[in-house]
């Protein structure tokens, strides 16, 4: 359908033209048994971060958090990699959602020096 | 079972919005079931085409694979929500003054109809994505309780469907002159809605600049997590904390689709002919 092929053509231009920048490196989580290692970081205000999940179990699951407006599915022995912020100090919360009786975690944003 | 459900419920209530809003809004245009139910088809088939390929999708365009596929489809059904709106304007009169004697055009709208059934599959393909995981996910787990689980995810499934045909027959209870008034406003946030998710989809991967970020804070209000707050983002693209990004892309979609449909409705002769 030819509105389909122009439109990922036009994503597929801004996707290329759209350079990425990050001041922390990568926060980097596991999710082992429907737990996440570690389960709390800490960062600091107003600067995006990327975060880095690698999903050891034999199940799909969804790494989601609506604090941090991300949702993003990681397959098993898959890692993605999301990004957040720029956040206020407060604290976060994040999620595996087909496991969101477990696999749950927290983040930190402490004012920055 | 009941967490389950809840997981299920929630995916296919989003999309099940979407189904509801598009039954009203195709509301007596022959032949407009099997479209939906094309739609819906297409969208199982596509959402358990790309389950098999999620692990692919995630790895692609260095990562953000996921979003950019969304952020597609989400385009794709905001153009489709948009080719409606412009039928509507042309037709949607002569289809409210009388129903029994619709012209060949409105007898035969199947090409609004294919713009509407592609908004569905790509509603259904979007949530079934992510149904079809979670649910592969129990099928496949060696943990106790599957059965349980997968029972509860089925009537999350039902659960969600029965929404979405309540909130068709809650809207065509509007006497049919006024209902796409109604429907078209209904579309018009939708696809503005969608633009917006797709917008924050691409500034979430910094793919475009987000041009602020929260620009306002609702969550005391309405908290995106709520089920309250899913149902308003399927419908309206709410979010408690936007980017300027999400709020020019909502706004932009908006004017646009109001100013094109009343300029086709002015352009439009009362009985129209010839090729739409």
């Amino acid at each position: 359908m030819r509105p389909a092929l122009a439109l990922t053509a036009l994503v597929s231009m801004i996707v290329a033209t759209t350079a990425t920048a990050h001041a922390m490196d990568p926060v980097r989580l596991e999710v082992k048994d429907h737990h996440f290692t570690p389960d709390h970081f800490t960062v600091p205000a107003g600067q995006r971060f990327v975060i880095e999940l690698t999903n050891h179990d034999d199940t799909v699951d969804e790494f989601e958090s609506y604090d941090l407006k991300f949702e993003k599915i990681v397959v098993a022995g898959g890692t993605i990699s999301v990004h957040a912020g720029p956040l206020h100090p407060g604290t976060y919360k994040f999620f595996d959602d087909y496991h969101p009786d477990s696999a749950t975690g927290t983040v930190t944003v402490t004012e920055a020096p | 079972m009941l967490g389950s459900l809840l997981i299920v419920f929630r995916e296919v209530m989003e999309a099940g919005l979407i189904v509801g809003i598009v039954l009203a809004a195709t509301q007596g245009i022959p032949h407009r079931g099997r479209w939906v139910a094309g739609g819906i088809g297409a969208g199982i088939a596509g959402a358990g085409i790309v389950a098999i390929f999620a692990g692919a999708l995630s790895q692609a365009l260095s990562g953000n694979g996921q979003d950019v596929f969304s952020a597609t489809i989400l385009c794709l059904a905001v153009v489709m929500l948009g080719w409606h709106i412009v039928w509507m304007a042309r037709h949607g009169r002569e289809m409210a003054r009388d129903m029994k004697a619709v012209g060949a055009e409105v007898a035969s709208g199947n090409r609004s109809l294919l713009a509407m059934a592609v908004v569905v599959a790509v509603a259904v393909l979007r949530e079934g994505m992510e149904v079809v995981l979670f649910l592969y996910g129990i099928a496949i787990s060696s943990g106790t309780g599957p059965v349980p689980m997968l029972i509860g995810g089925i009537l999350g499934v039902f659960a969600g469907a029965a929404l979405s045909w309540a909130l068709y027959r809650g809207l065509v209870v509007i006497p049919l002159n006024r209902l796409f008034a109604v429907t078209g406003l209904l579309v018009t946030f939708l696809a503005a809605g969608m633009a917006s998710q797709a917008a924050a989809l691409l500034a979430n991967d910094d793919l475009l600049p987000a041009l602020g970020y929260d620009i306002w804070d609702s969550s005391w209000l309405l908290s995106d997590g709520s089920m309250l707050g899913r149902a308003a983002k399927a419908l309206i693209g709410y979010s408690d904390r936007p980017t300027g990004i999400q709020i020019l892309a909502w706004i932009c979609t908006c004017v646009v689709l109001t100013v094109t449909g009343h300029l086709v409705r002015h352009r439009t002769p009362a009985k129209p002919r010839g090729a739409a």
